[in-house]
């Protein structure tokens, strides 16, 4: 039939490999009982990273969507293994890099109920103000990519600007954008520099004069609002069969948000709203999100007001790091004061800041699960200990990677542009669909 | 860190002294006879926080704290809301009493260990059951215990929205024999999940609609997340590049 398309028979019949430029022949030559599949991705502007979508079209019509991944598989849950519970942390912090803060968190509550202890409180406020800017900074990177991917450039542009502002802050607290590796068990690295308080101050006053902008800019735009008016339907019922949590379920109406329903790190004393829709659709999904960062403000608003002075680390010294870190002109690293004082003084701390720092201390046999709220939705991990240094097993319960399943049911039966809306609506982190 | 405030009995804390409750067997002591066969010791326990067990240790910081073994049956009463979950479960299932095999209630969470082929039957009155209600199936994944004989465990954590509670399910299999039913019929989530845990640690999940590796690629031999699996030193499709495992390279421990 074709000179270039290649046709191969098959049990469903004659199968052609069509690439560009084949089209008008295999369109004159196939009749019209035709069934498209369409391959989309792994590289893909539009697919949120390297996912890739199975499609299978009748026309515009998507008649069946599968996602394949693991082309991001970096095997962080079995690396975990072979390093002590502290080193855990700097690979969590890469898995969904979206929102390392709440990798970082999740690891260490568990690590810490596996351990029976309890961090100080101001600890706990410095991992809520840093968790709550990762959350307003994941939901601006939602809108801009998924901005991006309707075609709303200006969404983008906007969101990375004011996601960086984000990380700016981040980076004056932990000493990195990204993979921070701030949160350790325990509590965290070290204490908030100078000025960082006033810099999550400036950061509110510019967050309240521009998010109002998003609103200005796409809840009233009529083509945003056709993009995702009535696309990718997903109720109640389909949510908790899929698993899916987070803001999908919270746009289906069920106002399920672990901060309230199983309060932890005390969240059950901030006062914050869960936002909720009941529209169950990519609309529905855009209006939590961004209610979402409000209420995220106001809750860095109240952790900033009870920064009370005091430890960030557990005072046990068989747990807690050795050294008081602090910021050098080459990056983060040891205090010179303590080096000063284990090299020259002490050769007893010396000793004990080695065998921490290299072995590790041991954490007593178990298994636990924790849970909390991530952007994405519910971000579990489960550790199991066999008393050892490091890690019997870590499994992290991704929503990236459960929330993907709901792809199908949202692209099914819709338009091949609606599923590209569909998938920016689930938002997944591939970092976390394939750790 | 305040967890649900149901704290298990037997609780335990480095540092403070550790009073199990109900039949907990103590790692290196005398072995309990308990009514269930207790799997065989965990590797790693029984030490100190740095290990260390004779005079050479000179940092002071050795043979302070001893690390308990995780209790390995518990018995009732459970505490908190445990006793009325389980309770409700034994009256809605009919196969309790044959199929779970322990009650485990260790750091204020409750698992229940039973046997493979009734994984599907306890999830459906795990969701169905009013006095129950897990709505939701949070996570599957498998833990490999190579010590043990079933060594291969499937762990399933279910989440009830309307009692916001939470309960472990574990089911343990043999690497010979390694099939569990698939819960997919009733909670399609596990779709995703037991796919990775079977390109991960091999179970064998009957009845799962397409059971196919999920992150690892198709044509991949073996199955990384167990322990007798190397990290790196596989040979990559990359120039004849090798990698040495990481636990080959240097070590402090």
């Amino acid at each position: 039939m074709s000179t270039y398309a290649t046709e191969r028979e098959t049990t469903e019949g004659t199968v052609y490999t069509v690439t560009g430029g084949d089209w008008d022949q295999v369109v004159s030559g196939a009749g019209d009982d035709q069934r498209m599949v369409v391959n989309m991705g792994p590289q893909h502007p539009s697919t949120h990273g390297v996912l890739r979508l199975v499609l299978e079209l009748e026309g515009e019509t998507v008649t069946s969507a599968r996602t394949v991944i693991g082309y991001l598989h970096t095997g962080i849950e079995k690396n975990m293994e072979y390093r002590t519970w502290t080193q855990g942390v700097t690979f969590v912090t890469r898995m969904d890099y979206l929102s390392p803060i709440f990798n970082e968190t999740a690891y260490c509550l568990a690590v810490e109920k596996l351990l029976g202890i309890e961090v100080p409180e101001r600890a706990t406020t410095i991992r809520v103000l840093c968790m709550e800017i990762n959350r307003i900074a994941s939901h601006l990177v939602w809108l801009a990519t998924g901005g991006m991917e309707l075609g709303a450039l200006t969404a983008m542009t906007n969101g990375f600007r004011e996601r960086e502002l984000c990380l700016d802050v981040l980076e004056t607290i932990t000493g990195l954008r990204m993979n921070h590796a701030y949160v350790r068990p325990g509590g965290v690295s070290q204490d908030l520099p100078p000025g960082a308080v006033e810099k999550v101050r400036e950061l509110l006053a510019t967050l309240e004069k521009r998010v109002p902008v998003i609103d200005e800019l796409l809840t009233g735009q009529p083509i945003w609002q056709k993009r995702l008016q009535d696309v990718a339907y997903l109720d109640v019922q389909g949510c908790l069969a899929l698993g899916v949590t987070g803001p999908i379920l919270r746009s289906a109406g069920l106002a399920w948000d672990l901060r309230k329903v199983q309060p932890y790190c005390g969240y059950e004393t901030y006062d914050f709203e869960v936002p909720t829709s009941d529209l169950a659709d990519g609309w529905g999904r855009f209006l939590v999100r961004v209610a979402e960062i409000k209420e995220s403000m106001k809750i860095i608003e109240q952790a900033l007001d009870r920064l009370h002075p005091g430890p960030v680390m557990v005072e046990d010294k068989k747990i807690g790091w050795p050294a008081q870190l602090a910021l050098g002109s080459d990056g983060m690293g040891q205090s010179l004061d303590h080096v000063k004082k284990i090299m020259g003084t002490s050769m007893e701390a010396l000793i004990h800041h080695f065998k921490l720092v290299t072995e590790g201390f041991r954490v007593p046999a178990g298994q636990v699960y924790t849970a909390i709220e991530a952007p994405r939705g519910e971000l579990g991990v489960h550790a199991v200990s066999d008393g050892g240094t490091r890690p019997f097993r870590v499994h992290v319960r991704e929503p990236s990677f459960v929330n993907l399943q709901s792809a199908s049911a949202m692209c099914e039966g819709g338009l091949l542009a609606d599923a590209i809306a569909a998938v920016a609506s689930i938002d997944p982190v591939m970092g976390g669909v394939d750790r | 860190m305040s967890e649900s405030g149901f704290e298990g009995k037997a609780q335990v804390s480095p540092g403070g002294e550790h009073e199990p409750a109900g039949d907990v067997t103590h790692g290196g002591t005398a072995p309990t006879p308990s009514a269930v066969t207790p799997p065989a010791t965990r590797p790693g326990q029984g030490s100190d926080m740095f290990g260390a067990t004779f005079g050479s240790d000179t940092s002071g910081f050795g043979g302070l704290v001893k690390s308990k073994p995780a209790p390995v049956a518990s018995a009732k009463p459970y505490g908190g809301w445990f006793d009325e979950a389980t309770d409700a479960l034994e009256a809605a299932w009919p196969g309790f009493g044959e199929n779970v095999l322990r009650v485990v209630v260790d750091r204020g969470e409750l698992t229940l260990h039973v046997k493979p082929a009734a994984v599907l039957d306890i999830a459906r009155v795990l969701r169905d059951d009013p006095n129950l209600r897990f709505e939701l199936l949070s996570s599957v994944s498998g833990v490999d215990y190579p010590a043990e004989e079933t060594r291969l465990h499937a762990v399933y954590h279910f989440t009830s929205m309307t009692f916001r509670r939470r309960l472990r399910v574990e089911a343990a299999v043999t690497v010979e024999d390694p099939h569990i039913p698939s819960v997919c019929p009733v909670y399609p989530t596990a779709d995703f999940q037991e796919r990775e845990t079977w390109d991960m640690f091999g179970i064998v999940f009957d009845g799962h609609p397409a059971l196919t590796r999920i992150l690892m690629p198709d044509d991949w031999v073996g199955h990384p997340q167990r322990k007798d699996y190397p990290l790196g030193g596989i040979p990559v499709e990359y120039k004849g590049a090798s990698i040495p495992p990481p636990d080959e390279r240097r070590s402090y421990a």
